[in-house]
């Protein structure tokens, strides 16, 4: 950061500022680019035939009655155009061993999903290949699907790729005692159960399947008339899919160009090679003309890939003054039917953040990948650390509740204190900094935590029927993906470095082309705030071009809260080196030595004396190039590629209270506060809004969302009637706050806030409806903690309540698809 | 999502949506706001050639007194149900209920009589229409005939609608200065009921002394809960008189079961709510 002699004459400095987004008021008045937006000359339609069984073999496909249709090009079965040939791309190959299918395009002679592509019909208009799609006759021989993760593990059990042998995908074990960074954890918790002074809490959980739900459908548009074949797509990834579209296609990979035009959210959505961006770009290659390929919000939900869905056995010993022993993480995580590009290392992420805040001695954690004929899965929004922080802070709860210890306490008993930092963790991060005891307390104080406990006696005590309850999540998360050399030992794909460049136009004006690829985040604002006060220049004097490989040719995209701790310090690097080449230019305009120089609010200037230069007269004197030092190239453009040397560690302590109606079992929520340590902040009217929507999502999976499938495999959520997003009318206002430790592994102190509400949230929610009702013999309720399971959990002797107990079927009503069904004749459809 | 093709008529008068009807045959479809038929034909459930718009026929819509009756044009908006002062009046029950559907913009394009022809056993417009016993004016070939709510609706998304035949308007009973309140229970806002009760209840010096029930998604048709209607005439508007009575509100129900709910869940709802509908339309 530049300082100045005259704190008088400071600029205001950017970062800090809570600037409207500056892309904003294009996107809200709909002066957008989306993928689907795109009109080509000569431009075609496809539409994808995909099938209604989870498994089938396919007998025969009859596309003549659809090849009749005026206005149809072709149509094409996977056959036809190579697609069954195809292995689209896993870039985490989790273990040596990992057994991967092969993953088409287009399904050849057997579909292992409900929806999976088995012919594409291509169009004069998406209207006729919609048309001439329900032409198409395939002739399906059903086998039996494969839904339940427990049963496709048992010896006998039908297989999902039979080529495999198993439907186990892999398995993989930390094991603290091993790696030498703590105890052998199934050794610490056979000693705590014959020890009098432990205890030891076992618990199940079960991570529901969600779907991301992004607003914009995807969408790929492919142009192969010119020299270079030109994709858009509606993606989060457009480097990572020009690379892997050329070693996957035999492609030449300069011969490539993508292209991510505004993208409306991905959520980790469109983290994929898609199958069906591979078949729009065999199509258009086939028959040399431009094609289209956009989704319907059904086929969405249907096929893009899904999230989440896990079950996890944990065990935890912990001593009876509250201070945990050992730490054991069973899991099965479901694949689907395939291997998305990170899919099989997402459940793994979760093996550094189960321990979370906590001192562990002795920790295990062994998760066992499994094929199902379902969606497969891939990263959703916190991908993998939702997962475990829900886990470790249910279990956190559970575990003060045998202990008879209030949560909060035993939390602190456990947690790693402030002044412990930089602290190595169990599971051999090292997390720079944090400060638990702070946000704890201002949370705390902001909930009046309390007096909501004396409000909750007080219902209890008058046996009102709402019921109140208190929830809490103390997290953190690892984020700020990756240091290369990490992602190098965990197998994966890739490293995790970004780039960003920096142009100095002629007028002054600068252009800052960055790798990573926005879509709704806010990056071209917060950027800008960087740059204007790196360079001294003003915030509207700076564009941030992204998206298009053309442009920004080295990148990794976004995802895992990485664009600003990884991207950012890209852009500060790629500042800090247009000013050293500027240095010399200056020192010779102003006639002085470089030693004398000082760089402050956008100008050279000669220390002690009023002369000076500004950078963007300087950016004008290298373009005329009339005059500049021997030796030098005329130019102060640069390029920086940063990777960081560790990730990042937001954390936070987030506190929920929730009124249970015990009559109906309605959940609504009463008051929700957090205090986040994002640590430095460069906009906090964004960092608000990435809280806010990740709070959202994270409630959602706790209260309304879910991916249900029926015993024949069928997605019973396939329409948004059926899959209940919540809206601003289900929420309240939060009441959210900020600590700030700075990070100390990057120049700005930046942490990422991307994923952090989603994160969090969760288990402070479901703690919460729990701790409304557990004095009326509930244990414990499946995500979503839906009305009829509350209800059901108060009513069962059991106390519990979950999928199992309820009808597979959509609802009757409600008028869409899940109606068809039951209709009678003479309905009004 | 695109529908398959269809061709499109936009009569100005009943009279040439019902020729309409007549020359389009089984393939014509009759649209109104749009909110439930362009789902069905987005998804492909249904694939008429033939749409007719009732847009454009201004006879079809608006709210009027007539003598002891409020009729309301089938073509009238959820939003202008909501808005009108005659109806605020005299038949509040429906005005409750409407309030509780969907959001705004599906609130301005969705209509009464497309919503009531429509007879989604989860729609809320149905339940009231039929505790308010509400009459449905049909046209035909022949003019028009007379339908009453109670035989009105015929089982899931059926009514009793003739082919040819089109809803014009459904007059309702004035209740002026009865109490009303529509219960909703669904899971998220902008979703559909999983039980909902209508009640409008009259009360005099403290004494219930008429009241009409009617329960949304309790069958494939809406129910009225005739054993609660009776159960509560004659008695005072304590919490207790009203939850005893209550206890009767599931007789005669044959609620399904579905990812949101079971039976016996449903039918705990519909006791539930309706002790919370009546309470509240009697205070
Ligand atoms: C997102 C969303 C949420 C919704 N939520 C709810 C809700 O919570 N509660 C609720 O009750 N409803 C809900 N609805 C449905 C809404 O109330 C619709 O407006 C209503 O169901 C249909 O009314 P319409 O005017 O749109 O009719 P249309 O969709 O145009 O027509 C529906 C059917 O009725 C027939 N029809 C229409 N008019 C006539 C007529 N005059 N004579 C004979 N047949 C006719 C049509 O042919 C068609 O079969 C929702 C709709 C949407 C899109």
């Amino acid at each position: 950061m530049t300082t100045t002699e005259n704190p008088t004459d400071a600029p205001v400095k950017e970062i800090g500022r809570d600037r409207r987004r500056k892309e904003d008021r294009r996107l809200i008045t709909g002066r957008t680019q989306w993928t689907d937006n795109k009109a080509l000359t000569g431009l075609l339609h496809i539409a994808i035939v995909r099938s209604p069984f989870a498994h089938a073999t396919i007998k025969g496909i009859d596309t003549s009655a659809a090849k009749q249709l005026p206005g149809i090009v072709a149509v094409y079965t996977a056959a036809d155009i190579g697609a069954d040939q195809v292995q689209l791309p896993c870039a985490w190959p989790v273990t040596k061993d990992m057994r991967s299918p092969q993953r088409p395009a287009l399904a050849g002679s057997r579909v292992n999903f409900a929806g999976e592509g088995v012919a594409v019909v291509v169009a004069r208009s998406a209207a006729i290949a919609k048309d001439a799609a329900e032409l198409v006759e395939v002739d399906y021989d059903e086998l039996e699907p494969v839904l339940d993760m427990e049963e496709a593990l048992k010896d006998g059990a039908t297989l999902v790729h039979p080529d495999l042998g198993t439907n186990s995908n892999a398995q993989w074990v930390f094991d603290s005692g091993e790696a030498g960074s703590g105890g052998n954890a199934t050794e610490a918790i056979s000693k705590a159960e014959s020890d009098d002074d432990q205890i030891v809490v076992r618990r199940r959980f079960r991570q529901q399947r969600l779907v991301p739900v992004f607003m914009e459908p995807r969408s790929t548009v492919v142009d192969p008339t010119g020299e270079q074949l030109v994709m858009w797509s509606s993606t989060q990834v457009p480097h990572i899919l020009k690379t892997m579209l050329a070693l996957t296609l035999g492609l030449p990979e300069h011969k490539l160009r993508v292209i991510a035009p505004d993208v409306g959210g991905g959520f980790g959505g469109k983290i994929a090679v898609a199958p069906e961006e591979v078949v729009t770009l065999l199509v258009s290659q086939k028959l040399g003309k431009p094609v289209k390929w956009t989704e319907t919000r059904s086929e969405s939900l249907l096929t893009a890939h899904h999230g989440r869905d896990q079950i996890q056995d944990l065990t935890m010993s912990v001593t009876k003054d509250g201070t945990i022993t050992g730490l054991d993480v069973k899991l099965l995580a479901d694949m689907g039917a395939y291997l998305g590009l990170v899919g099989p290392g997402v459940p793994i992420l979760g093996a550094f953040m189960f321990n979370a805040i906590y001192k562990i001695p002795a920790y295990r954690f062994d998760c066992t990948n499994v094929f199902t004929t379902k969606t497969l899965t891939d990263a959703y929004r916190g991908a993998g650390r939702p997962e475990a922080t829900f886990g470790i802070e249910r279990l956190m709860d559970e575990a003060a509740l045998e202990l008879g210890m209030e949560p909060m306490e035993f939390r602190k008993k456990n947690w790693i204190k402030h002044d412990e930092f930089p602290f190595t963790t169990v599971s051999t991060l090292t997390y720079d900094t944090g400060n638990y005891e702070a946000a704890t307390d201002q949370a705390m104080q902001m909930f009046d935590y309390d007096g909501l406990r004396k409000e909750q006696a007080e219902r209890r005590k008058r046996g009102d029927v709402k019921q109140l309850g208190i929830g809490i999540s103390t997290f953190t998360e690892m984020c700020g993906l990756a240091p290369s050399r990490v992602l190098g030992s965990l197998d994966y794909g890739a490293g995790g470095w970004e780039t960003a460049a920096i142009r100095m136009l002629p007028t002054g004006k600068v252009e800052v082309v960055v790798g990573v690829s926005p879509h709704g985040q806010g990056h071209e604002t917060a950027f800008s705030q960087i740059v204007a006060d790196q360079l001294g220049v003003g915030f509207d004097d700076v564009e941030i071009l992204h998206g298009d490989t053309q442009s920004s040719y080295r990148g990794l995209d976004t995802y895992g809260s990485r664009s600003l701790a990884v991207g950012g310090i890209a852009v500060v690097k790629a500042a800090e080196k247009v000013i050293e080449k500027a240095k010399p230019i200056a020192a010779h305009m102003l006639e002085a030595s470089e030693g004398d120089l000082e760089f402050a609010a956008g100008k050279f200037s000669v220390k002690g004396t009023d002369k000076g230069v500004g950078i963007q007269d300087i950016a004008l004197a290298v373009f005329a190039a009339h005059d500049y030092p021997e030796g030098i190239e005329p130019d102060i453009d640069a390029h920086a590629t940063f990777d960081p040397e560790n990730f990042s560690f937001p954390h936070g302590t987030h506190l929920c209270a929730v009124e249970v109606d015990t009559e109906t079992g309605f959940v609504s929520m009463y008051k929700y506060v957090c205090v986040d340590d994002v640590g430095n902040v460069i906009n906090p009217l964004i960092v608000e809004g990435q809280v806010h929507g990740g709070l959202a999502q994270g409630i959602a999976q706790a209260l309304y969302e879910e991916a249900a499938y029926d015993d024949q495999g069928t997605l019973l959520s396939g329409t948004l009637v059926d899959y209940t997003l919540p809206s601003a009318a289900d929420l309240i206002s939060f009441d959210t706050a900020n600590t700030t430790t700075a990070s100390t592994t990057n120049p700005l102190g930046v942490k990422g806030v991307g994923e952090a509400g989603t994160i969090a949230s969760t288990p402070a929610v479901v703690n919460s409806v729990l701790d409304a009702i557990r004095h009326l013999g509930v244990k414990d309720i499946d995500m979503p903690t839906t009305p009829y399971r509350v209800w059901s959990a108060i009513q069962n002797s059991s106390g519990t309540s979950g999928r199992a107990d309820e009808a597979n079927v959509a609802s009757p009503g409600a008028g869409l698809g899940s109606t068809a069904r039951d209709m009678p004749e003479g309905g009004n459809l | 999502m695109i529908p398959a093709q269809f061709d499109y008529v936009r009569p100005t008068t009943v009279e040439e949506a019902l020729q309409a009807l007549r020359d389009g045959g089984d393939d014509a479809k009759l649209l109104a706001g749009g909110q439930s038929l362009l789902p069905v034909l987005r998804l492909r459930m249904a694939d008429p050639s033939l749409i007719i718009d009732l847009g454009g026929i201004p006879e079809l819509r608006g709210v009027r007194e007539d003598g002891n009756e409020v009729v309301v044009g089938a073509m009238t908006s959820h939003h202008d149900v909501t808005r009108d002062d005659i109806l605020r009046q005299h038949v509040a029950l429906i005005q409750e209920a409407t309030k509780t559907v969907a959001d705004p913009q599906v609130r301005h394009r969705g209509t009464l009589g497309g919503a009531l022809a429509h007879a989604d056993p989860a729609g809320d417009l149905a339940a009231p229409a039929l505790a308010l016993e509400a009459k449905f004016v049909i046209a035909g070939a022949n003019g028009t005939r007379t339908v009453a709510a109670a035989d009105f609706f015929e089982d899931y998304f059926a009514t009793a609608i003739g082919e040819g035949e089109l809803l014009t308007e459904i007059r309702f009973p004035k209740y002026t200065g009865w109490g009303a309140r529509y219960e909703k229970f669904n899971r998220v806002a902008q979703a559909w009921s999983i039980v909902a009760v209508a009640a409008t209840i009259k009360v005099d010096g403290g004494t219930i002394s008429d009241a009409r029930i009617g329960l949304t998604n309790m069958a494939g048709t809406p129910v009225r809960a005739t054993a609660v209607e009776s159960a509560l005439v004659g008695q005072s508007a304590t919490e207790d008189n009203v939850r005893k009575a209550a206890q009767a509100a599931a007789e005669g129900t044959s609620p399904t079961a579905d990812a949101d709910a079971g039976t016996d869940y449903r039918e705990h709802l519909a006791r539930v709510l309706t002790g919370r509908a009546v309470l509240a339309a009697a205070g």
